[in-house]
């Protein structure tokens, strides 16, 4: 675990954010870490499974509606809402999953993006139930423990907390035998199967596996923002988070989070400056592509590796 | 005895083209059997319906007693079969060991643990460098698929089937594309496989190729043409005709 010593500095580092800094940028590491956490989520499937999701905004925003939905509409407490949320949301994965499944490759992508299409377009019609393009407000953030998720400082340790746990449960999952598995149906999915590998029941247990992070995304986002709107199911949404896993470095644990803390500084920061900020985010990624085509810490790795060779 | 092998009227059509007629072949455990035939005689064809990557439209296929003609690919390995390709089919990026750590994973249950480091696991690689020993590799146990020779790679190819403990090994064209002295070392590497796998290959090399067949099968346009030992097989006017030209 060479990674432990510097992750508990950085974890360190990060809790002193809003020692150092207003409240502006306290919310604005929250959002990074959600967005840190669902494009984690979307890497199991991209980086590590191989299989490139074009709706994976589909679980954040089906976690956040159906999260909002218990507590306005039902009256349910955080307490019963949140699991609840976290078990319907992965269910529904489940089942995408299964539906996504039968196509691989450009198809699997097609799947995905109609199926969270399937979902947005309820979003804006079943008004009945999603309130249509108002979308639903009023929503509180819960009080675990008595303590008050209102204040920015402690939203922002919970979500930081939840971040740290779910990188560190990925990280095991990815190094653990079934993520070598996982990897291998990526690499090789025929000799997988000869080897006895049932390929089709790894991805999908991935697919499930991301569908839960991606909701764990979309209950944080439901409780930071309060609200929640169908532009949140679109698939600019979901572009945004395969570009933070493509341009971060998909199939590394770090790149996924680099990328998605690039896109919300982008989005957040640079469009208070510049006023076509979209054209800005694209000229970035373009670059990135062309520079380090597999991403930015794969390529600030590969340039480590040539300095330390050049030195030696 | 149970036949290691067991295939019954197996036929299969790509559209209208038959290219496999009415094979059947059985083969008894521990045999070393060698298919040849023409390029298009339906040789890959026919390992491909063995493993289970091709549906046949008809027939069925035993392995070692077990129907398996409508199992899929991951449960035939589970009877014991295993196999090489024609176009090495590897994990590239990954190093020796990790690649015959996978196919040792593959049988146990351990496969599905979700939690531990897979490094933790010092058995499982110990037992990968053993069988990378094997086939004279366990030097170059760390060192990434893609950077070692092709000659080294078609021996990792061996060293995977091995570690699925294979009953049923089939070798689709080991030799392929190897330099003279790389072909001797894994023509010795095959002629080490312990008895208790039986082997079914299919080899251009005729050489190398009768020198290790037991049994032999003559595939032509699809079908069983002629079958029976080496001397049977290649004293038949038939094999001299369409496979050795004379």
């Amino acid at each position: 675990m060479k990674a432990t010593i510097p992750g508990l500095l950085l974890l360190a580092a990060l809790a002193l954010l809003p020692a150092v800094s207003g409240e502006y940028y306290v919310n604005l590491g929250s959002q990074m870490l959600i967005a840190v956490i669902f494009a984690s989520s979307l890497n199991l499937l991209v980086g590590y499974a191989g299989l490139t999701s074009l709706g994976h905004a589909a679980y954040l925003g089906l976690s956040a509606y159906i999260a909002a939905w218990l507590a306005l509409r039902l009256g349910l407490g955080h307490a019963m809402a949140a699991p609840l949320t976290l078990l319907a949301t992965t269910a529904i994965g489940g089942i995408f999953g299964w539906i996504a499944l039968r196509a691989s490759g450009l198809s699997f992508l097609m799947l995905t993006l109609a199926l969270s299409q399937v979902v947005w377009g309820l979003a804006y019609r079943w008004t009945s139930v999603t309130n249509g393009d108002n979308g639903l407000s009023g929503l509180t953030r819960p009080a675990p423990f008595g303590i008050d998720m209102e204040n920015s400082n402690a939203y922002y340790w919970f979500v930081l907390s939840i971040t740290a746990v779910v990188l560190v449960v990925v990280g095991r999952l990815v190094n653990s035998p079934f993520g070598a598995s996982l990897r291998g149906t990526r690499d090789q999915a025929r000799r997988m199967s000869s080897l006895g590998y049932n390929v089709w029941a790894i991805r999908w247990c991935a697919f499930v596996g991301a569908s839960f992070v991606g909701a764990v995304a979309g209950l944080l986002y439901v409780y930071f923002h309060k609200y929640v709107h169908p532009s949140v199911l679109s698939v600019t949404a979901s572009a945004e988070v395969l570009l933070s896993v493509i341009a971060g470095g998909a199939g590394t644990l770090a790149g996924p989070a680099v990328g998605a803390v690039l896109v919300v500084l982008l989005k957040n920061y640079a469009s208070g400056y510049v006023e076509r900020w979209n054209m800005l985010l694209g000229a970035v990624f373009v670059f990135i592509v062309l520079v380090m085509p597999h991403g930015i810490v794969p390529g600030a790795r590969s340039l480590l590796a040539r300095l330390k060779e050049k030195r030696a | 005895m149970t036949a290691a092998l067991e295939i019954k009227g197996l036929r299969k059509s790509f559209g209208g083209i038959a290219v496999t007629q009415d094979v059947s072949l059985t083969m008894q455990p521990g045999e070393r059997r060698l298919v040849i035939g023409p390029n298009g005689a339906g040789k890959t064809t026919l390992f491909g319906l063995i493993s289970g990557e091709i549906r046949p439209d008809a027939g069925s296929i035993r392995i070692f007693g077990e129907d398996v003609t409508k199992l899929p690919v991951r449960a035939r390995a589970r009877c014991g079969l295993a196999r090489t390709y024609q176009i090495i089919t590897l994990f590239p990026k990954d190093t020796l060991a990790h690649n015959v750590v996978l196919g040792l994973l593959a049988l146990l249950p351990l496969r599905l643990d979700a939690r531990t480091d897979l490094s933790r696991h010092a058995a499982l690689h110990d037992r990968a460098v053993q069988l990378l020993d094997g086939v004279g590799l366990a030097g170059k146990a760390l060192h990434r698929v893609c950077d070692v020779s092709y000659g080294e790679q078609r021996r990792v190819e061996l060293a995977l089937g091995l570690a699925q403990q294979p009953r049923l090994l089939l070798l689709d064209e080991p030799l392929a594309g190897l330099s003279q002295d790389e072909r001797v070392v894994v023509q010795r590497l095959i002629a080490q496989v312990p008895r208790e796998t039986a082997i079914l290959m299919i080899e251009h090399d005729m050489d190398v190729a009768l020198e290790f067949a037991e049994q032999i099968t003559v595939l032509h346009y699809g079908q069983v043409i002629v079958e029976g030992d080496r001397r049977t097989v290649v004293d038949h006017p038939r094999t001299r005709e369409i496979y050795l030209g004379h």
